[in-house]
């Protein structure tokens, strides 16, 4: 060791760089980096050409593309000012019924629930994370649109004077009165795409929640704390980036969500803020019901309006994975 | 109060005491009975769900009012969490497993006949009893569908995946930022890029190709970033001891890495063709719908699970409805199927091998020795034989 120590500078002159290997391992080399090529062309071709159709559409209808409501785009008004404010209505709602459910399904599988259930309720919620979006669809339609009224006009009833859950046309003191203006509303969807999502956001928030370090648990137990006293000082502590994450994930799949919504909503091209109000929209319904229009602007205009939807979802999900990443690097455990 | 000694009585530490369980009890009663005059005459109100909630927040109230009597802050804030966590958990598993069950019991009446599963629906109008016609052409299509957008994205993804995991720099970072990004991309804008430039732009007709590779699209930056979260788990000791020992980057992979990943990628691969199965819209735009058997996904509309439960839920007709219920029940048995086999492989650590594997390890073990054996006396004069031979005796053993 002293010898080699010793003549150091005849080491830096034998030190020479490992040359590549050649034969087999040079075409796997090749092969890899081929194979990430290719999903890298593929997936700029997808992002280029629809990005390259939406400018065409944009060229067209300009900044009252984010101001116009009514989807004309034939006779060149057109514009996602409804179907965004719909889209972002829907996931509101969805989120807003979602998170508490989450919340409360993810801190009883990781505090509360006796340790023979745990796995498999951990297995049941992936599960129902992997149910067809098209199930819960089918559930919203058939099932949930005729029971969910009473509640509907309920709140529009006794909260009516809150805005949002107005209801134009309705008439609570008449028993005879159409039951229709509370059906195919922003409410009933967002119902349908909370439960869907709620899975998504509870396998996250317990995972994070399980992460809580057994020290700072028994530490609180410890110093006299009631099993709520930990939690609130230690489990929602430490996994608060992960419940933000887990929100913003699902609230990214809320938003592009085709499917349940287009089976529940009657399409309307108008901002509709009255939740429990029949009618409303969102983008990618508006895609399933209109991709069938022939002409070329008509297609383009739907392209920008998938691209406006597209880079939503970017900001919410890279904004929810790096929320995430931060958590689980430690990054909040050693204040 | 340094006085006489008291007789301390021993305390009661049982999580569950017979005054909880009795206030959860009244409470609930109360609860229910409060709700009922609330619904009946003060507000008048009707369906389950509401009744339900109301119900649950006066539960929470009167709880909470006999918790105060006899507890101080703490330990009720504590009963009443736990009681508002139990409600949460309890009523989001309820409402999710309704949704399956509610699907699976009205698809009972059409799965029944087992007709269902070997007709299709050419012949059998919305108006045909359910014992004519059945969703052969749907099973079909989905297994053609989603066999054809594996066979792309399987390779395509993994060999990605083991690209981000093995290479560094700027372009893999690069690649990975693009990925990651479309991730986000909403199935339906994936079927309208599909829709505009095979379908609009190619001429090629709708068909189940056109709605495996949107499909594809879909599921192939899903599939490579699973992969990839899998493979960058494999110990970076267990590479860096394959390399130092003389191995190639190829070797390691072979022999190291894809071993240690195999139940991880198997899960990646078996839940992202879950989520691939069970996608309508990208379907909708791409596939068109056909009430015939179509085993050619090249030519002609082809039906798949999703897009018929879609279709037929839509009729006006119950025996249509009855079969589109069917349609998702089945599409929910396969999801449950991958999910299961997801579970049973991705549940055996990397080391953890079954009997079978341990004796194939074995064999090939034994196989190296006998090679070593062979080979060392001519590359390595000088080497003792005995010492070559001797780890690998007892596997020899074994074998005999």
């Amino acid at each position: 060791m002293t010898s080699t120590l010793l003549d150091a500078a005849s080491v830096r002159e034998r030190r020479r760089r490992p040359a590549p290997s050649g034969g087999p391992d040079r075409v796997f080399r090749i092969v890899l980096r081929l194979a990430g090529v290719a999903v890298l062309v593929l997936m700029s071709l997808v992002g280029a050409f629809l990005l390259n159709k939406a400018i065409s559409a944009l060229q067209v209808a300009g900044w009252s593309f984010l101001t116009t409501e009514k989807w004309e785009p034939d006779a060149g008004e057109f514009g996602i000012a409804a179907v965004l404010t719909g889209t972002l209505l829907i996931a509101g709602v969805a989120i807003t019924i979602a998170v508490p459910l989450a919340t409360g399904m993810a801190l009883y599988v990781s505090e509360y629930a006796p340790r023979r259930i745990r796995r498999f309720l951990v297995g049941l919620i992936d599960l129902m994370a992997a149910v067809p979006s098209v199930v819960y669809g089918l559930w919203g339609f058939k099932f949930l649109q005729g029971h969910v009224i009473g509640l509907a006009r309920w709140i529009s009833t006794y909260f009516g004077w809150i805005p949002i859950f107005k209801v134009d046309g309705s008439d609570p003191r008449d028993p005879l009165a159409t039951e229709t203006v509370y059906t195919s509303s922003t409410f009933i969807a967002g119902m349908v795409v909370a439960l869907m999502v709620a899975p998504v956001i509870c396998s996250i928030m317990r995972e994070s929640f399980s992460q809580a370090p057994i020290g700072e648990r028994e530490g609180a137990y410890a110093l006299g704390a009631t099993r709520w006293g930990m939690v609130r000082s230690v489990i929602l502590p430490f996994g608060r980036g992960g419940m933000i994450g887990g929100t913003m994930l699902g609230l990214g799949r809320a938003l592009g969500e085709t499917i349940a919504v287009y089976l529940i909503i009657s399409p309307v091209f108008v901002i509709q803020p009255h939740v429990l109000q029949n009618g409303a929209n969102s983008v990618s319904a508006l895609i399933a019901l209109r991709y069938g229009e022939s002409t070329a602007m008509a297609l383009s205009a739907l392209m920008a309006a998938g691209v406006a939807l597209f880079v939503l979802t970017l900001i919410v999900n890279f904004a929810a994975g790096s929320i995430v990443a931060r958590s689980r690097s430690g990054a909040e455990s050693d204040s | 109060m340094m006085g006489a000694p008291v007789h301390e009585e021993r305390r009661n530490t049982a999580t569950l005491r017979s005054e909880d369980v009795l206030a959860a009890l009244g409470a609930g009663v109360a609860a229910i009975c409060l709700t009922v005059l609330i619904f009946h005459w003060i507000a008048p109100f009707s369906g389950l769900l509401g009744f339900i909630v109301v119900a649950f927040g006066m539960f929470l109230a009167l709880y909470a009012a006999l918790l105060w009597l006899d507890g101080n802050g703490p330990a009720v804030r504590d009963r009443l969490m736990s009681a508002v966590v139990h409600g949460l958990a309890a009523l989001l598993l309820i409402a999710l497993i309704f949704v399956v069950t509610f699907t699976v019991g009205s698809g009972l009446k059409a799965l029944v006949h087992l007709n269902f599963f070997t007709q299709d629906l050419t012949h059998a109008g919305p108006l045909a009893p359910l014992t004519e016609g059945g969703a052969l052409h749907a099973v079909v299509g989905t297994l053609e569908q989603i066999g054809m957008a594996l066979a792309v994205t399987v390779p395509l993804g993994l060999l990605c995946a083991l690209f981000l995991s093995e290479t560094r720099g700027g372009f893999t970072r690069f690649v990975r930022t693009i990925v990651e990004a479309m991730t986000a991309l909403p199935s339906i804008v994936a079927g309208l890029f599909i829709y505009a430039t095979v379908v609009l732009l190619l001429h090629a007709p709708k068909s189940g190709f056109a709605a495996s590779l949107a499909i594809g699209v879909m599921m192939l930056p899903i599939m490579v970033r699973a992969a990839d979260v899998v493979l960058r788990l494999v110990p970076g000791p267990l590479k860096e001891a394959s390399l130092a020992l003389g191995a190639s980057r190829w070797q390691t992979v072979r022999h190291v890495v894809l071993p240690t990943a195999r139940p991880g990628l198997a899960t990646a691969i078996i839940l992202a063709t879950a989520r691939g199965i069970g996608e309508t819209s990208p379907v909708l735009l791409t596939a068109g719908y056909a009430t015939a058997l179509n085993a050619d996904p090249f030519h002609d509309p082809q039906a798949s699970l999703p897009l018929a439960t879609f279709t037929l839920i839509k009729s006006p007709q119950d025996g249509d409805v009855a079969r589109g219920y069917g349609t998702a029940a089945v599409l929910l048995a396969l999801v449950l199927l991958l999910f299961i086999i997801a579970r049973l492989i991705g549940g055996r650590g990397p080391l953890d091998l079954s009997a079978r594997q341990r004796r194939a390890r074995d064999r090939a073990s034994a196989r190296d020795v006998a090679r070593f054996a062979q080979r060392r006396p001519a590359a390595y004069p000088s080497a003792p034989l005995s010492s070559a031979v001797q780890p690998g005796a007892p596997v020899r053993e074994e074998e005999q």
